[in-house]
């Protein structure tokens, strides 16, 4: 896995990284004024950014915070989901093949996109360039568009006037859309909807997402059916 | 202060989750069990943020109020592939527009 790369292919990998890492990275717009509407400050707001770095993460905080949970539940729901990084990890790590301090560096852009873009490449040349070339496009934009919406939003006054609580609902669900392609994630989707709100009454807020992560545990332990992805 | 631990702990957790995936041998993943809950646990965890997001209000009550609306209409900008900004700002209009009424 370490041939050579012709210009002409390392550009069009380049080019197509460049376009996923733009429209990504603009969202970051939509996290700062997200999150700022939630109570967490501007610098709050960028160190998530900086150092989470995963996008649904990050919502996720700021939106059990929102709902009046606390830090901690909020921090509990944010590290779950950060654990499908681990996953793609899992995957990209032969592909990849980095060691040492290039692996320390280059797991801080493990994240959607940038495994997309690189996952399905024929050579790891040819991964390493568009993981790093969507990676860093994605760090360097949604960072600066966390910043740009952190200000706006904490400009604007009162987040509801602009409907950026209703917002919140919505980014949590074009970030579920693509998921929800089976009938078994679909079943799953509507069951950890189910058992989270029959949770919201009795629990603390915060506290029924991450009992809803109980649903993915026991259909996953349970359900021992043919594999989804049968050829 | 406790706001700040958890920002910065989270996100160093978040980080580490992400070196661990590329550290692990990757035979751990080949446990089907393994494979299949992490597969669907983000499908959980977002789908539960959505409900809880749009429906309970910050006394923990459930509610149906503009946020449903504007949900509705995520769905519609969805089902016609909008991209992700307009589907965010979209519903947050719909919603800042059915309050105005």
């Amino acid at each position: 896995m370490s041939e050579e790369l012709t210009a002409e292919r390392r550009s069009a990998i380049v080019r197509d990284s460049l376009g996923v890492g733009i429209a990504t990275g603009t969202y970051g717009v939509s996290f700062g004024a997200v999150s700022v509407a939630s109570g967490l400050d501007v610098a709050q707001t960028c160190v998530l950014s900086l150092l989470m770095f995963t996008g649904a993460s990050q919502f996720a905080l700021a939106g059990v915070l929102a709902g009046g949970g606390s830090p901690w539940s909020g921090a509990a729901t944010a590290l779950l989901l950060g654990t499908r990084n681990t996953l793609y990890g899992l995957r990209m790590a032969p592909l990849l093949a980095w060691r040492g301090w290039r692996r320390v560096g280059g797991a801080h852009l493990l994240i959607d996109e940038s495994t997309a873009m690189a996952v399905t490449r024929e050579s790891t040349p040819a991964a390493r360039v568009g993981f790093l070339t969507t990676g860093w496009t994605i760090f360097l934009l949604w960072n600066a568009m966390t910043l740009v919406g952190a200000v706006a939003g904490e400009a604007i006054g009162d987040p509801r006037t602009y409907g950026l609580d209703a917002a919140v609902g919505a980014a949590f669900l074009a970030l579920l859309w693509p998921r929800l392609t089976t009938t078994r994630n679909r079943l799953v989707a509507v069951l950890a909807a189910a058992v989270a709100l029959g949770a919201v009454p009795f629990t603390a807020a915060g506290v029924p997402v991450l009992i809803a992560a109980g649903v993915a545990l026991l259909v996953g332990v349970l359900r021992r059916d043919r594999p989804e992805v049968s050829p | 202060m406790s706001l700040w631990v958890a920002v910065v702990g989270a996100g160093i957790g978040c980080y580490l989750l992400k070196l661990a995936g590329l550290s692990v041998p990757p035979r751990v993943l080949r446990q089907p069990v393994v494979a299949r809950v992490a597969d669907l646990i983000p499908v959980a965890l977002l789908s539960a943020l959505v409900a809880v997001q749009v429906v309970a209000d910050s006394d923990q009550r459930l509610v149906l109020d503009a946020r449903a609306a504007a949900l509705g209409a995520a769905v519609v900008m969805l089902l016609l592939r909008a991209p992700f900004l307009v589907v965010v700002f979209g519903s947050a209009l719909v919603a800042a527009l059915l309050r105005l009424l």
